[in-house]
């Protein structure tokens, strides 16, 4: 296939899969600071979101300070924020125009419609709480539908893998992310000295990749933050754990590689990344400093994007 | 002005043939089911996102084209006799290409000025002496075609560079499928879905000798801000090819390759709907981004074809137009079968002084115009706009010509106070391959939904209708 048409296909779903993790971010957050001041403690959870979307740098270069409302507006309607809400979808449109072709009349549909009913959003912002939770529903809600749209409907070639390396790559950095700005509330078992503040916090988390329900699954337990880290980390079974979304990684290259009969870079470094991820435990991962193991999964994985772009996108 | 023709009613009171059913049809369809419809269709086009964008329109860069739920009818036998006279105009067209850049018989002959030719910006010399696979300049040929009355068609405007247009001959007819089934059980209409098909066989049948035994076609397009995107990706998708932008070909020992997932791979037949003029910034405009370097030394080398050739604006330029019936005659010895509008040349002294004199009653158009844009409607314009136009024609004669205003025929059109008759015309596509020329039934009709206007153009507020061939 077209470079161009992988490079498209891969960054459209890329786009998505961001829009729905920022809408995700900012419902986790309205939740959390809705709850009386005594139970979140000092942090500014609007400050944390910035954070987590990766644009607290661009944000403070026009705000003085981060609150509810300029926040969400800046996350989710800012035209000026290239990683808006706003913007990710209107990329995803302009790309899938781009590649039409490539897609299903079901994912295009999925795209189209969103973004034609999203531009009365932009116009009139949102004016109320409702109105918020409507508009980030919906946001959710075409993600799924353009997963899903993909996951049935596309044929099980290249077109198909570089969409979901793009789906997995966005979303095992958006998990390091949350993981790299909420680090110091997930202790190691025997530092731990709970506390109500702290729950919420790890409920929020799981919220925001939604997984709260499936922790409980998982573990039969109370919120406990090494669990939360383990869970978000190492465990396959999560979808939007580290360890699942390099499952897939490694998964889809391999495709790739055996349809082109060639192997790469992209495929050898994939592999290492997930070798590494197989063979830890938390004990090691405390031990070594989550805040240094997110950070450099969150390098190592950015550099997986761009050796695929040098590999097969340009 | 004549009164114009109707498609549907014979003055006096009868219906003529073809639309008989329909009329009965609409007796019994209450209006408002005609105007759900209607609004149904429109959320079905964008919803499919079969938009195009208007050139200095900033306010929206995505706009529908209109699209008339009352479909427009042709008898079996008024369509033989057209495709005949298409497929005769087509044929004249590429032999006088094939004439123009070879032997140049007809210059010779005098039936063309040479200046009209050689002065002409379309004019490519790159392609002196150049061969293309089997003669064929023209493989899609979009002919515009008007009705005046009952028996003739008349040739407005051929269209031999990149003619759009056929993706909505092809959606429109999918939408009215699945708006009015009841509708078509009633009739026998001559499907039209095959066009990507024979446009794909044809597109094979002209690649280069160096080709594979399965040639690789690919459609370039300027990319996804060009007004026509859409039906560049509709028509890829359907001919199951690549949709290329020039950035995606490079040329390499003068092959032409498509970058792909898996290193490069060779095309062999670009089917372009870029300009000439953005083809290769080596050999034409040096500032487009859109081509290729290297297209043209490429194609020089007999390595790959392009559909439509380089350089077939000369067939198709305003200036030309008025000599078709004495180039057909020239080529074919054959009476044209499909007339000509009559057309005042403004370089001629005598037609200037004619034309200068009738501004009120003509339409004038520019020469290397297109899209209905720079045209003056004389009927239809104020005394100073004339006057204007009059100052421009005396500057530059030679850049006009002029037409007598024509009563396009008229056909039934949905308007917000009910049904009433619009101007239409009609365009059909002709594919051209190695061995054949085909047409399927049908084209795009065009229709001025402005009462009394005759301007069909999209981009002009003009719509669109389903255009059907009853199968006789």
């Amino acid at each position: 296939m077209l470079s161009r048409t992988a490079e498209n296909l891969y960054w459209l779903a890329r786009y998505v899969e961001r829009a729905e993790y920022l809408a995700r971010t900012i419902d986790a957050t309205l939740r959390v600071t809705a709850l009386p001041a005594a139970y979140i403690g000092k942090t500014n959870e609007w400050d944390s979101a910035l954070l987590t979307a990766g644009v607290a740098e661009s944000f403070y270069q026009s705000h003085e300070e981060a609150n509810e409302h300029n926040v969400v507006d800046y996350l989710s309607f800012s035209a000026d924020n290239p990683s808006s809400i706003r913007n990710c979808i209107e990329a995803a449109r302009l790309n899938s125009r781009s590649v039409r072709t490539a897609l299903t009349s079901e994912m295009w549909d999925t795209i189209n419609s969103a973004w034609i009913e999203l531009q009365a959003v932009w116009s009139k912002g949102t004016s109320t709480r409702e109105d918020l939770a409507k508009f980030l529903r919906f946001v959710q809600e075409t993600s799924l539908r353009f997963d899903g749209s993909a996951y049935r409907t596309m044929l099980r070639n290249d077109a198909y893998w570089f969409s979901r390396l793009g789906l997995h790559l966005e979303r095992a950095d958006n998990t390091a992310r949350i993981l790299d700005v909420k680090y110091h509330v997930l202790l190691p078992e025997e530092e731990h000295v709970g506390g109500p503040l702290d729950f919420y916090q790890w409920s929020s988390i799981l919220r925001s990749v939604s997984a709260l329900t499936a922790y409980h699954w998982v573990y039969r337990e109370t919120l406990k933050p090494w669990l939360v880290a383990d869970l978000l980390i190492l465990n396959g079974t999560l979808p939007r754990s580290l360890a699942s979304c390099y499952e897939n990684l490694v998964r889809n290259l391999d495709q790739i590689g055996v349809a082109y009969g060639r192997q790469g870079p992209a495929q050898r470094h994939a592999r290492g990344i997930r070798n590494r991820l197989e063979h830890s435990n938390m004990n090691d991962i405390f031990q070594h400093g989550v805040h240094e193991f997110i950070q450099e999964f969150i390098a190592d994985n950015s550099r997986l994007g761009e050796i695929i772009t040098k590999q097969y996108l340009i | 002005m004549a009164v114009a023709f109707d498609e549907m009613n014979i003055p006096g009171g009868d219906l003529r043939p073809a639309y008989q059913e329909l009329a009965r049809w609409l007796e019994e369809t209450p209006p408002e089911a005609l105007e759900y419809r209607r609004q149904e269709a429109e959320l079905l086009f964008r919803r499919i996102g079969i938009t195009f964008a208007v050139y200095g329109d900033s306010e929206s860069t995505e706009r529908l084209i209109p699209f008339d739920v009352i479909p427009r009818i042709m008898s079996g036998k008024e369509w033989t006799v057209l495709e005949k006279g298409l497929k005769q105009r087509v044929k004249a067209l590429n032999m006088f290409l094939r004439d123009i850049y070879h032997g140049r018989d007809i210059l010779r002959a005098e039936i063309v000025p040479d200046d009209l030719i050689f002065q002409n910006p379309v004019f490519r010399p790159e392609m002196n002496g150049q061969q293309v696979p089997h003669d064929v300049y023209v493989h899609i040929a979009g002919i515009d075609v008007i009705r005046v009355d009952a028996n003739d068609f008349i040739v407005l405007e051929d269209n031999a560079r990149t003619p759009s247009g056929v993706s909505y001959m092809l959606e429109n007819r999918e939408i009215m499928m699945r708006l009015f089934p009841d509708l078509f059980a009633r009739h026998r209409v001559a499907p039209v879905e095959r066009y990507p098909d024979e446009l794909l066989a044809a597109l094979r049948s002209v690649a280069p000798q160096s080709a594979s035994g399965e040639p690789t076609v690919a459609l370039l397009t300027p990319g996804v801000y060009n007004s026509a995107y859409y039906e560049h990706s509709f028509l890829a998708d359907k001919l199951g090819i690549e949709l290329v932008e020039g950035r995606d070909l490079i040329v390499k020992n003068n092959e032409v390759f498509m970058r792909t997932t898996e290193g490069v791979k060779r095309v062999d037949v670009i089917y372009r709907r870029v300009d000439d003029d953005f083809l290769d910034p080596l050999t034409f405009r040096p500032d487009s981004a859109l081509g290729v370097p290297g297209l043209m030394s490429a194609y020089a080398a007999g390595n790959i074809t392009l559909a439509n050739a380089v350089g077939t604006g000369i067939a198709d330029d305003k200036a030309i137009y008025s000599y078709m019936p004495d180039i057909l005659r020239f080529y074919l010895g054959e009476e044209p079968i499909l007339k000509n509008v009559q057309t005042w040349r403004c370089r001629e002294p005598k037609d200037l002084a004619y034309v200068l004199d009738h501004l009120g009653e003509l339409v004038v158009k520019e020469v290397h115009g297109s899209g209905g844009y720079g045209m003056l409607i004389g009927p239809a314009a104020t005394k100073a706009t004339i006057e204007a136009f009059r100052e421009k024609l005396k500057r530059e004669p030679e850049g006009f010509i002029a037409q007598p205003t024509l009563a396009l025929s008229t056909c039934p059109t949905c308007t917000a106070s009910g049904l009433a008759p619009r101007h239409v015309d009609l365009r059909p596509f002709v594919l051209t391959g190695s061995k054949s020329t085909t047409i399927v039934p049908g084209g795009l009709t065009r229709v001025a939904l402005k009462e009394g206007s005759l301007v069909v153009n999209s981009s002009q507020g003009g719509g669109t209708k389903d255009t059907w061939i009853l199968d006789e």
